[in-house]
């Protein structure tokens, strides 16, 4: 359509667009800049050319950040895919009962990082949490999971698991509703059992929905930071330091300024990497339900989406 | 597709066995609010506290204003929902159904803000709040979430899908553009626009990370921080003092959720 002015579009489009650049945009291309200094906030600021970006790869621990937050993310991910399509195909029924536990388990999706962060430091406490209390239970000693070097990442995991089960539960609900009820009756009709018609018809076509969880909560998960400030302030040791809190701690505790914006513009790269992927996995997916479609034009035809 | 007796019942028994593991713990919660800190070591897991024991949430109350707290941080989670609908509303009417040179460009510095968490600006951001004295201000928690890269990208979604000859209507009719973008279209994306304010609402109310950066004092605290600092004051960890910080904090969410239900779920399950 024609707007009413030459100005109009933009008058409309002003307030986003120039918000969306100077909180957005405009802090990244910041953050290279001063990523090339060296300031501690309280002297003036030195040029320092790649030295922080060559510091965090020797001394910094780049690495080590690098490969725990995707250790806690594919943990957190796959936990999430299994668990929320495995409750999904459970409570896809009619019913009050299903209803109820859809909405158990959804509940945790919508309370707050902090409260699902200090209740799960609670029940893992070796002493005075639940946890602690099974284990006294069946004769193991005190066991502090959250001051465990090798099992701290693990909890967290676990804990990001059962805060996202409910959101990738109701998004393949959704990717349920839209497999074509009559497909499922052919497929029975032909014998299959409820194993290979899930195998065969619902899980081929879950694909794209599959696809969208696992994206999704593979850039939740990486941009992880309540729990780990809440939890275990990255110990013990570094062994819960993933990558926004190593920012948070360059800038807050180290008072480090050109590290942690040379922190930001790698962990951005990454989240560009993760979001590359997400498009390519998506345009795959998209091509191969292209191909499926006449399969999925049954008789009477899904409800439209 | 029929199902059996049998396979109901027994997926019945799974779903309940799977409430019990996301129920439970907010029981526990619960449970040891109401506990003194001894008996919480004596049987951290029985859900009946005895005796009944209130007094954590008296010390909760003493040890933050959990009404301002309370009140400040749902005034900037609505701000922000009213804000991103307000913004979106002619943005994403400029974007669906405007021709004009630049439209492209526009559109993609959108797509592209959906890329760039805050996670990822907050050294910047936080820097150029302290450079012109904004740290701990209501400014600092509510601007930079005024314009939502998402909210446009999706209002835009629902107006390409209104028809052109509705707007041309209202234009025949006299109506300015103001009109067009808030009266007419607005009620009819009106389910996008729901789907909006809340998940944009319940975000920023549980939002803890932005307000920790962006205060350092206890000028704009919000609740999450004030329920987080309960666990790092004073000695030891003073759990029934914690549980009852939680479910002051969980406990509006959640009557929202409950009322809320079947559209949050749908916002969240339908969102792509």
């Amino acid at each position: 359509m024609k707007p009413r002015g030459p100005l109009q579009p933009w008058i409309m489009l002003a307030p986003t667009l120039v918000l969306l650049v100077v909180f957005f945009i405009a802090p990244i291309a910041v953050a290279a800049y001063e990523s090339l200094f060296s300031w501690d906030l309280l002297t003036p600021a030195r040029s320092v050319g790649l030295e922080n970006y060559r510091h965090l790869a020797t001394r910094g621990d780049l690495l080590g950040i690098a490969l725990r937050t995707a250790g806690y993310s594919v943990l957190v991910v796959s936990g999430t895919i299994v668990a929320g399509l495995a409750l999904a195909l459970l409570v896809h029924r009619p019913g009050p009962l299903f209803a109820f536990v859809r909405a158990s388990v959804f509940s945790a999706y919508v309370v707050s990082w902090v409260a699902v962060a200090l209740l799960w430091t609670w029940l893992l406490d070796g002493n005075a949490g639940v946890v602690g209390w099974a284990m006294a239970k069946l004769g193991a000693a005190p066991w502090p999971l959250l001051g465990d070097r090798r099992w701290a990442l693990p909890a967290l995991a676990v804990v990001g698991i059962w805060k996202l089960t409910g959101y990738a539960m109701v998004v393949f609900l959704a990717g349920l509703h839209s497999v074509p009820p009559a497909l499922l009756e052919a497929a029975a009709l032909d014998g299959a059992g409820p194993w290979r018609r899930f195998r065969h018809v619902v899980f081929p076509l879950l694909g794209p929905t599959a696809a969208f969880v696992a994206t999704t909560s593979l850039v939740t998960s990486f941009q992880a930071f309540d729990v780990v400030r809440i939890m275990t302030q990255g110990g013990p040791g570094r062994s819960t330091e993933l990558f926004v809190y190593a920012i948070y701690e360059q800038i807050f505790l180290d008072l480090s300024v050109g590290r942690a914006s040379a922190l930001t513009v790698v962990f951005f790269f990454v989240l560009l990497l993760l979001a590359g992927l997400e498009l390519y996995v998506w345009r795959a997916r998209e091509s191969a339900s292209d191909r499926a479609r006449p399969a999925r034009a049954a008789p009477s035809g899904p409800e439209g989406r | 597709m029929k199902e059996g007796r049998v396979a109901r019942s027994v997926a019945a028994a799974a779903a309940s066995a799977a409430a019990v593991v996301w129920l439970l713990p907010y029981a526990w919660m619960v449970a040891t609010s109401l506990k003194r800190l001894r008996d919480i070591a004596a049987s951290p897991a029985s859900l009946w506290p005895r005796p009944v024991d209130a007094s954590a949430y008296g010390e909760v109350f003493a040890a933050m204003p959990v009404a301002r707290y309370t009140l400040v941080t749902a005034f900037v989670a609505a701000a922000i929902a009213a804000l991103q609908v307000a913004l979106a509303l002619p943005a994403g009417y400029a974007l669906a159904k405007l021709r004009f040179a630049g439209r492209r460009f526009a559109f993609g510095v959108v797509l592209a803000c959906l890329l760039v968490p805050a996670q990822a600006t907050f050294v910047v951001v936080f820097l150029g709040f302290a450079r012109v004295g904004l740290v701990d201000s209501m400014t600092a928690l509510v601007l930079p979430f005024a314009a939502s890269a998402l909210g446009t990208f999706l209002v835009r979604q629902a107006i390409l899908a209104v028809p052109d000859e509705i707007i041309e209507a209202a234009r025949m009719d006299g109506a300015s553009e103001w009109t067009i973008v808030y009266r007419v279209l607005g009620p009819m994306v009106r389910p996008t626009l729901v789907s909006l304010v809340l998940v944009s609402f319940v975000f920023h109310y549980n939002d803890y990370f932005w307000p920790l950066v962006m205060t350092t004092g206890d000028r704009v605290r919000t609740l999450p921080l004030g329920v987080a600092l309960l666990r790092e004051q004073g000695t030891g960890m003073r759990w029934p003092v914690i549980m009852a910080g939680n479910v002051v904090l969980s406990l509006p969410v959640l009557a929202l959720f409950a009322v809320s239900q079947r559209h949050l779920m749908r916002a969240v399950g339908g969102a792509r």
